[in-house]
């Protein structure tokens, strides 16, 4: 066991927990924010995409020990009321559908949208590509995308 | 509107604390039979029983919903049926989840014997007109209390958007306000059809800007899923998964395995090696350090190949003696086939997996004294669950509460109630909380399988090239053994899952047989988005366009031709048509066109491609939908099950293949076994020709012309026929050579 502190959508967390712990299971056990899902375990599929000093990663590779002292943010952390212009444009879309894996889908896309205003399609495309949404709401997250991008 | 969000474990479900609050409930008989037998047994413990509507006296109205919410927007659409009759405020409804009362809220649908199950396309066509009455007889109730509290004739009386309207004295007042005088006769009014609202004076029905009630909860991570549940004192569990029925597990490190952190115990059990422990993390490095070894002797699927048992598959396709069980019979095809000129080909498809996106998982709890239960998950068929655990507790279903949650993904793998089961076993081991939660090697091992299919197809045409007869036999598992046993067993056999899609209702052929050969080496084939359609499709449409080929047709023309008589199939095939302008040729691309009816709902598909000849992968370009689905509750949200199921289907038809090796599955994961990703996403172009015929489902429609319209693609582009599914581009390659 090992004792690590972090930030955890601005607010500072010190969690108990074995030091090679998933952050996932560490935010979602340990912190209760449930937000962010579990799909494969490995890397392969994005539901679990949060932001570590804003920066897309995968919550099931990333180690307890490797967050200290880092600013982890996860969809609950977003924006208050569901007011992040990808949140706003996913509603706008209607999106979801099981909405299992939008918490990583709206994740990835946040990393995306802070670091280019404008992303052309292929770039939304190649940015999104390593999240799976397995009912196909691939198109919509795209328009959402752009919505977002458009609508600021 | 909004949508409950069982932000704590007991939120949202509990009936007893539901219709205590104020407010006006309508504890009446529905129309049908069952529905008034299931009021009648309950009514003596529950005197304010609640079907359906609930009025507070503060004006807000809770709908229920009776099956699950996986995405394909029932939580919403279902409630919006009730609303519209009722004619509610839309704004101030609330949508919930009905509890597992199958007296009370089981489908009507003719597939389900009023079973409460969420499967087939059916939640909109099969409570279509029950909850437009129950919302119609919620309605009168209002009236006829406002009626006798103003004296005035409920003939006067009108309603809109949540208010009773008395225009003659100018006096109108609200639900809520009604629902603070109101009582609810013991016999309820009756609503005959002409009672209800014609197609033309819908106000909520049809609106494309109604959006769904749980979409806001799925933007901002508080939509509860199974996964999200919590309880108290409870412990984790996870299952190493045995790889098939009557496997067993031999482990070699059980006690270290047991020794190590957070783990409290190593269960061998029938189903799997069980880990329980102090949280996930502990039971799932646990289970990676398990050693085992399955002793598959006594299981039926112990020699299964997939390969070596398509080659069988080939044989009982062939073998003319082979027992065969009729799906689909018009005339004597057996009679006029011998004098036409014959088209002969095979086709074969897959095992395909569910892949949802949530793992299986529950939580389980059992009574101390053991002869009840609560269970907390997400599941296509609750009652299921609670009948089987009512079975292993020696109690009954009454006594098994299940607790709904949002599902991350069903498309047919959750209504197998194993995970349910599988947690109960392990908390009456451990007499605790147990949340169980497979990993996805665990869960692909779990799988429940699309089948893997062997068609033979014959057609014969006669001297004017038309199609005098058909004949399609399909080798597979049967589904609905394992997942239908009733219908199943009645039937002597049938197996109305796995066959879906061999008729050839809407084609004018005068004599067509269709026949389904039992393979049975005990897989756990399942449905699967689409069920038997999804591979039935892919073949007899194909195979149509090689008959076109040989009777020197095009393709669209003989499809308009076959559906001359059939108004609605045909007018699907011509919108597809036009909106693609499938005639038109694109250089080094192919056109394909496929027509399927699934449950009473029309589609044709065109998928426009190309092909690396190189590496024989398959691009599509566009695909183009067109769906006759009758009512459309809600075009936009329509349209985005037809986005996905195109998308699903897309990704069965050039890549999806869950190949088994001595009866084990052989994937373990997103890296062998890829679904489609964005990248390989072509537009897709819905048309919904909507007609006011009675709503017939929209979920899984889109899916099976899918497949076979790239086959016809491929083979307008190149000439070569692709026969087997999925069209990878190792078989693309083999076919082109």
């Amino acid at each position: 066991m090992t004792t690590v502190s972090f930030t955890v959508n601005g607010a500072a967390v010190t969690v108990d927990a074995g030091p090679d712990t998933p952050l996932l299971w560490v935010v979602r056990e340990h912190l209760k924010l449930t937000g962010t899902k579990f799909g494969c375990g490995a890397g392969l599929c994005g539901a679990c995409t949060v932001h570590i000093d804003g920066k897309a990663v995968r919550s099931c590779q990333t180690q307890l020990s490797d967050v200290a002292d880092k600013k982890v943010t996860t969809i609950e952390g977003l924006s208050n009321n569901s007011s992040h212009p990808l949140q706003k444009a996913w509603i706008a879309e209607q999106v979801p559908q099981c909405g299992y894996c939008q918490s990583g889908q709206i994740m990835q896309a946040a990393a995306l949208l802070a670091k280019s205003k404008s992303p052309t399609r292929d770039q939304i495309v190649q940015h999104m590509n390593g999240n799976i949404c397995r009912c196909g709401t691939y198109p919509r997250i795209v328009r959402a995308i752009e919505r977002a991008a458009r609508e600021g | 509107m909004t949508a409950h969000t069982n932000q704590n474990t007991r939120a949202g479900m509990d009936r007893r604390d539901f219709v205590k609050g104020a407010g006006l409930t309508f504890g009446f008989a529905l129309g049908s039979g069952l529905v008034g037998r299931g009021v009648q047994a309950l009514a003596a413990d529950s005197s304010t029983l609640n079907a359906w509507v609930t009025i507070g006296t503060d004006g807000s109205i809770t709908l229920l919903c009776p099956t699950a919410e996986m995405g394909q927007g029932v939580l919403t659409a279902l409630p919006l049926i009730l609303a519209e009759e009722l004619d509610a405020d839309w704004s101030k409804v609330k949508a919930d989840f009905a509890p597992n009362i199958p007296p009370l809220y089981g489908n009507p649908h003719p597939f389900f014997n009023g079973a409460q199950v969420t499967a087939g396309s059916t939640s909109v066509s099969g409570y279509f007109h029950t909850l437009r009455v129950a919302g119609a007889q919620a309605r009168r109730i209002l009236i006829d209390n406002v009626a006798e509290q103003w004296k005035v004739p409920a003939a006067e009386l009108t309603t809109a958007d949540g208010f009773v309207i008395h225009a003659k004295s100018k006096r109108r007042i609200s639900y809520g306000d009604v629902a603070k005088f109101a009582t609810v006769p013991k016999e309820p009014p009756k609503i005959t059809s002409a009672d209800l609202k014609q197609p033309s004076q819908f106000k909520l029905i049809g609106r494309a800007e109604i959006g769904r009630v749980d979409v806001p909860l799925k933007v901002n991570g508080s939509a509860k899923y199974g996964i999200d549940a919590m309880v108290p004192g409870m412990v984790y569990a996870t299952l190493l998964e045995a790889p098939a029925e009557g496997a067993k597990a031999v482990v070699a490190n059980a006690d270290d395995v047991g020794k190590l952190p957070g783990i409290f115990a190593v269960i061998p059990l029938p189903f799997g090696v069980a880990v329980v422990g102090a949280s996930v993390e502990a039971t799932q490095a646990a289970r990676n350090a398990l050693k085992v070894t399955w002793d598959m002797s006594e299981s039926p699927a112990k020699d299964f190949d997939s390969d070596k048992a398509m080659e069988e598959y080939a044989r009982l396709g062939a073998d003319r003696k082979a027992p065969a069980r009729v799906a689909y019979k018009v005339g004597e095809v057996w009679d006029v086939l011998p004098g036409t000129k014959m088209v002969e080909a095979s086709y074969s498809t897959q095992f395909c997996y569910h892949a949802q996106m949530e793992p299986m998982n529950a939580i389980a709890s059992i009574a101390e004294d053991g002869k009840s239960a609560e269970i907390w998950t997400g599941s296509q068929f609750g009652g299921l669950i609670a009948f089987i655990v009512s079975g292993i507790l020696k109690t009954t279903p009454d006594k098994i509460l299940v607790h709904q949650y949002y599902l991350g993904g069903g498309f047919g793998r959750r209504i197998a109630p194993d995970i349910g089961i599988q947690a109960v076993i392990l908390s009456s081991i451990v007499k605790k909380p147990v949340k169980l939660l497979l990993t996805r090697p665990d869960d692909l091992a779990a799988a429940r399988p699309r089948p893997m299919s062997y068609h033979v197809l014959k057609a014969g045409l006669d001297g004017n090239n038309d199609i005098l007869g058909w004949y399609h036999r399909l080798v597979a598992e049967n589904v609905s053994a394992l997942a239908a046993p009733p219908s199943y067993e009645g039937s002597g056999g049938d197996d109305l899952i796995g066959w879906r899609g061999l008729d050839q209702a809407c084609y004018d052929i005068p004599h067509a047989l269709a026949e389904g050969v039992r393979a049975n080496h005990g897989m756990r084939v399942w449905p699967w988005r689409g069920i038997g359609a999804g591979y039935n499709k892919f073949a007899a449409e194909a195979f149509l366009d090689e008959v076109a080929a040989a009777a020197g047709k095009d393709p669209l023309a003989l499809r308009l031709e076959l559906t001359k008589y059939n108004a609605r199939a045909n007018a699907v095939i011509k919108a597809a048509a036009e909106m693609s302008e499938y005639s038109k040729k694109r250089p080094d691309h192919g056109m394909g066109i496929a027509f399927s009816d699934y449950h009473g709902t029309y589609t044709a598909g065109v998928a426009e491609v190309s092909v690396d000849r190189q590496s024989g992968k398959i691009t599509v370009h566009n695909y183009w939908i067109a769906v006759d689905p009758g009512i459309v509750l809600q075009p936009n949200q329509a349209q985005a099950q037809l986005e996905s199921a195109v998308v699903i289907g897309l990704s069965a038809a050039l890549l999806e293949e869950l190949a088994f090796k001595d009866g084990a599955a052989q994937a373990s994961n997103f890296n062998d076994y890829p679904v489609l990703r964005m990248a390989d996403i072509p537009p897709i172009h819905t048309k919904i020709v909507a007609t006011n015929n009675p709503p017939t489902g929209i979920g899984e429609v889109g899916v099976p012309a899918v497949a076979p319209a790239i086959a016809n693609a491929v083979a307008q582009l190149t000439g070569q026929r692709l026969r087997n599914m999925p069209m990878t581009p190792e078989r693309v390659k083999k076919a082109l050579s």
